[in-house]
């Protein structure tokens, strides 16, 4: 009991999170068809500039930092909790 | 206890020191950008920030002063690699590479581009190529495709009119003052990875005081090119690079 409980703890802080500066994004969603396990969805409301900016969406990312190689705009910033 | 502290793996404005933290005017899915911050990630690499000098072109890229945090200077539409010669031989202890788009070096500026070349002048050119001119509303440039559709070819570029497409890269690499020619692209990240070694490398070789150095990036225009973002990198890999094939084309 006390391992499955540290091997969650340890799962859901080594899981690296995204971080998307949505009144930075211009909406061209390379980073949508960028991600290997399509983890970034298009956000439903309008950033300031009146555009559907990308967001990320729950699940495990492994941190192989993709979208923010692509990102034309430098708005992505991937990191890791430890 | 695991101790809490971030850890980032990727951040483009926080990690890359000659890269200011403002935003671009380019337009979504410009591939501009990426290729900015590349140069920037390869001049930190190799801790040159303080002695390298770009010489920007007349085209989309023309206020690239503004998103580099390092010395940059203008230069006349197309004498890029001029400008880049002079600066060279007076101070040749600084890194100079010009940034030049597909309209600035293949049509108004080839004469300079074959002579600097022929030269063998100690500097680098990243030569951006999207296939249109830009920055005054998408006409023709030397590089369009044949059946590219421009604002100044509205049925698609005909071979029997226009002529073919130039290759620059091929042009260059018979010359014995050339050391180093890469074409690439940035149209997906694996691509961009490649790009980046590339124009690391080239910085190398100017380092090294070896030559000539030159990458070509194939770049996205999706407002020009009429299509998506997504769309226009499709595009790339389906028919620009076969046209232009990727790779290293010299390297000496």
């Amino acid at each position: 009991m006390g391992g499955w409980v540290a091997i969650t703890i340890l799962r859901n802080n080594f899981m690296a999170k995204i971080k998307i500066n949505k009144n930075k994004c211009k909406g061209c969603y390379l980073c949508v068809v960028n991600c290997p396990n399509n983890l970034i969805k298009i956000e439903k409301e309008l950033n300031i500039k009146g555009i559907k900016s990308a967001c990320f969406s729950e699940g495990k990312c492994t941190g192989c930092a993709m979208c923010a190689v692509i990102c034309p705009d430098g708005a992505i910033e991937v990191y890791r909790d430890i | 206890m695991i101790q809490k502290k971030d850890t980032a793996l990727k951040n483009a404005e926080a990690s890359v020191k000659s890269l200011r933290a403002v935003e671009h005017h380019y337009c979504a899915g410009c591939g501009h950008g990426i290729i900015h911050r590349l140069i920037c990630e390869a001049i930190d690499e190799y801790g040159i920030r303080d002695r390298v000098i770009a010489v920007a072109p007349v085209g989309c890229a023309v206020i690239a002063y503004e998103y580099w945090n390092f010395d940059v200077t203008e230069a006349a539409h197309g004498r890029t690699p001029a400008v880049a010669t002079g600066i060279k031989r007076v101070r040749p202890n600084n890194i100079v590479f010009t940034y030049q788009g597909d309209g600035d070096l293949a049509a108004i500026g080839t004469a300079e581009i074959i002579h600097a070349a022929n030269r063998g002048e100690n500097i680098t050119v990243i030569f951006v190529n999207n296939g249109v001119y830009g920055m005054t509303g998408g006409q023709m440039a030397p590089t369009t495709l044949a059946g590219q559709k421009t604002s100044t070819t509205m049925e698609g570029r005909s071979l029997r009119r226009d002529g073919y497409p130039l290759k620059i890269l091929e042009m260059l690499a018979v010359l014995p003052g050339v050391k180093y020619v890469e074409r690439v692209a940035v149209n997906s990240s694996h691509e961009v990875l490649r790009a980046k070694r590339a124009i690391s490398k080239a910085f190398k070789m100017q380092i090294d005081g070896k030559g000539f150095s030159i990458v070509e990036v194939l770049s996205m225009c999706p407002t020009y090119w009429g299509m998506t973002p997504i769309q226009a990198s499709d595009r790339i890999k389906n028919d620009v690079a076969i046209f232009y094939p990727l790779g290293v084309i010299k390297s000496c």
